[in-house]
């Protein structure tokens, strides 16, 4: 095993991990060495290529096949050089200010997680599309929520030269979106901050990680690691641990950390999403341009925000309630197809918590709340009336049983439209924006990190992800996570100041 | 990394399932059917030991399951019934078995509409060169310059 020694070490390079290093320049700049140890590989410009399935088993955990313990949940998150940035759609919303004073942190104001929020809008230009960016599919989001009664708000975007691929969510081919891969992660490298791919840690302890760096495997995408594969010891004067909330929990429960920090692991939450489709009776433009541009936010009446969205054929098939005949049907109306996201709004309960299998690799345990499926149920009628108030001839609903609605039963989508429809593996549901797990607070009988991603009794050990958030920010998450993450580093850059 | 194939032990029920849950594969030739299987497996080779067999033995029980209803498994029946005792599977008390039928519908409209002929068929057209491909041109083909020097 080979011995390296850093003055910090980063741990994941997404939005938070990303940041830290960007933030840490100064160590570098003054002698310090800096590691960013990230699992996934570093894939080549050429490589994104909008392919499905190849770029979901290049980037994402278990290909976007990670499932909760009891199977009723796909997570997606990503798995790469930019970590869940390189395959989010790239918007931009600021925490608001009910949700920093619910979390009710100490030492955790909204003023402060909003003034470090703007420095990442100006840093990854995050701005509204032109009118001529907007494609049908958004157009019509637009049309459905004023006809319907819904306002309707145009999300902010971190792209830069975008070319309407359409296809954020596999990586943009042409570097558009201005992820952490694409912004904080190529400063900091050229800095000095070091980033080592396909290097995996698999413990950690008393200031020492344990990584094992592997090879490209066969036929697999993305660059050699620039350190040799085999196994490594990582001597750290400080570790920064940035891998998501999933990722950052399991690492500390496999390192024993959960016997002195009760809270490890608890607070688990998301945003359970599934997706709704809608046939026009005219061909739209839909699979290309910005997919997400809109949203309807329900958040603090209902539960639940919509967002426009546009994904690839075997998402769509799969993400689609049943099969069968009026399955295929829909699916070979794809170039009339709306889309819509449902995201509902969910709150960190006991129970739903992250915890590892006997091989030590992470298991999320997660049951939908009441509270939960009556979001779905919400969200899923408003977006029915969206489409249908834009002129959609039928649409597709996954609490509807069965889920084509045909554009003359508008006046009875209550009736159709029910919480009993919602069966646990029978529905598809993903999600994204996975946050707890490591949540902030007072001392270790309620959180495991203080306001600034200290781990409770572990000096030398912080956290810089969503796994910080107590409970959901219900959001796009990844602004907050990078102001989180700049607070995390800026506490770092003083300790060693002093 | 397992090497032995999932589906070769079971490739005729298997097969029989898929045109029960995708109608359309009835209409693939020997080598739609095999980019399918290769596309499926290819998904497969990460999985541990335990998930694969599990996904064999959920085919085996999904296909003769219809003998106790129909006294016929389930390649003997008409591609409308197939489907109506899969729906039925769907909507089963048991997780496992409602789970059982997501996880093979998945694993079939992956081997399907992944295919590059599939999507082309149903109209799919995103590519990188995004509005510039369809002739539609709006936004700029080369990046600006970033607003601040990387410093």
């Amino acid at each position: 095993m080979r011995e390296v020694g850093a003055d910090v070490v980063v741990v994941g390079s997404g939005a938070g991990g990303g940041t830290v290093a960007q933030r840490l320049i100064p160590l570098v700049e003054g002698g310090r060495r800096v590691l960013v140890l990230e699992q996934g590989p570093r894939l080549q410009a050429h490589e994104l290529s909008g392919s499905e399935l190849d770029m979901a088993s290049a980037l994402y955990a278990d290909g976007g096949g990670f499932l909760t313990a009891d199977g009723t949940m796909t997570l997606a998150f990503g798995q790469a050089y930019g970590g869940s940035t390189l395959v989010y759609t790239g918007t931009s919303l600021k925490a608001p200010t009910r949700i920093i004073a619910k979390w009710n942190v100490p030492g955790l104001e909204h003023a402060d997680v909003i003034r470090r929020t703007e420095r990442y809008i100006h840093e990854n230009n995050v701005h509204l599309l032109s009118e001529q960016e907007i494609n049908d599919n958004n157009r019509l989001f637009v049309e459905g929520c004023r006809a319907a009664g819904y306002e309707a708000h145009q999300f902010p975007v971190n792209v830069r030269g975008c070319r309407g691929a359409s296809l954020c969510n596999l990586g943009c081919p042409n570097g558009a979106k201005q992820g952490t891969d694409q912004v904080q992660l190529p400063r900091a490298e050229n800095a000095g901050v070091e980033v080592v791919t396909r290097a995996r840690v698999e413990a950690l302890d008393d200031r020492a990680l344990t990584v094992r760096v592997t090879e490209v495997p066969p036929g697999g995408k993305g660059e050699p690691s620039s350190w040799e594969p085999g196994e490594y010891r990582v001597h750290a004067g400080s570790v920064v641990l940035c891998c998501g909330s999933v990722g950052t929990p399991a690492l500390m429960l496999r390192s024993g950390m959960g016997s002195g920090l009760p809270r490890l692991g608890e607070g688990f939450t998301c945003h359970p999403a599934f997706i709704l489709v809608a046939e026009h009776d005219r061909e739209i433009t839909n699979d290309v341009g910005h997919p997400k541009s809109y949203y309807m936010d329900r958040a603090e009446e209902e539960g639940y925000v919509l967002e426009t969205c546009m994904y690839f054929p075997f998402t769509t098939a799969k993400n689609l309630t049943g099969f069968g005949p009026d399955h295929s049907a829909m699916m070979r109306a794809f170039p009339r197809l709306q889309m819509i996201l449902v995201l509902a709004c969910d709150r960190a309960v006991p129970g739903n918590r992250v915890a590892l299998d006997r091989h030590g690799k992470p298991v999320v345990h997660y049951r939908f709340t009441p509270e939960v499926v009556r979001s779905l149920a919400a969200a899923t009628r408003a977006a029915a009336r969206i489409f249908f108030g834009a002129g959609a001839v039928r649409a597709h609903a996954p609490l509807a049983d069965p889920p084509l609605l045909d554009a003359s039963e508008v006046g009875a989508l209550d009736q159709r439209i029910q919480e009993r429809h919602f069966i646990p593996g029978k529905v598809s549901v993903s999600a994204g924006h996975l946050m707890g797990g490591c949540g902030m607070g007072r001392n270790r009988s309620d959180s495991v990190t203080d306001a600034w991603g200290r781990v409770h009794g572990i000096p030398w050990l912080r956290v810089a992800d969503s796994s910080l958030f107590p409970d959901s920010v219900e959001i796009n998450p990844y602004l907050t996570i990078m102001a989180l993450a700049d607070r995390v580093a800026e506490g770092l850059l003083e300790d060693h100041a002093s | 990394m397992a090497t032995d194939s999932v589906l070769a032990p079971v490739r005729a029920p298997f097969r029989a399932l898929a045109e029960g849950l995708l109608p359309e594969t009835r209409d693939l030739d020997p080598p739609g059917w095999q980019r399918a299987e290769e596309i499926i497996e290819g998904a497969l080779a990460d999985r541990p030991a335990s998930v694969r067999r599990q996904i064999r033995l959920f085919i085996r029980v999904a296909s003769l399951l219809p003998i106790a209803r129909y006294g016929r498994p389930l390649a003997s029946l008409s591609l409308e019934r197939r489907t109506r005792f899969l729906q039925g599977l769907q909507n089963a008390p048991v997780l496992m078995l409602r789970r059982g039928v997501w996880g093979l519908r998945t694993l079939v409209f992956m081997g399907y509409y992944a295919q590059e002929p599939v999507r082309e068929a149903i109209g799919y057209r995103a590519r990188p060169e995004g509005w510039a491909a369809r002739g539609m041109g709006s936004a700029p083909a080369d990046p600006p310059p970033p607003p601040d020097a990387h410093a």
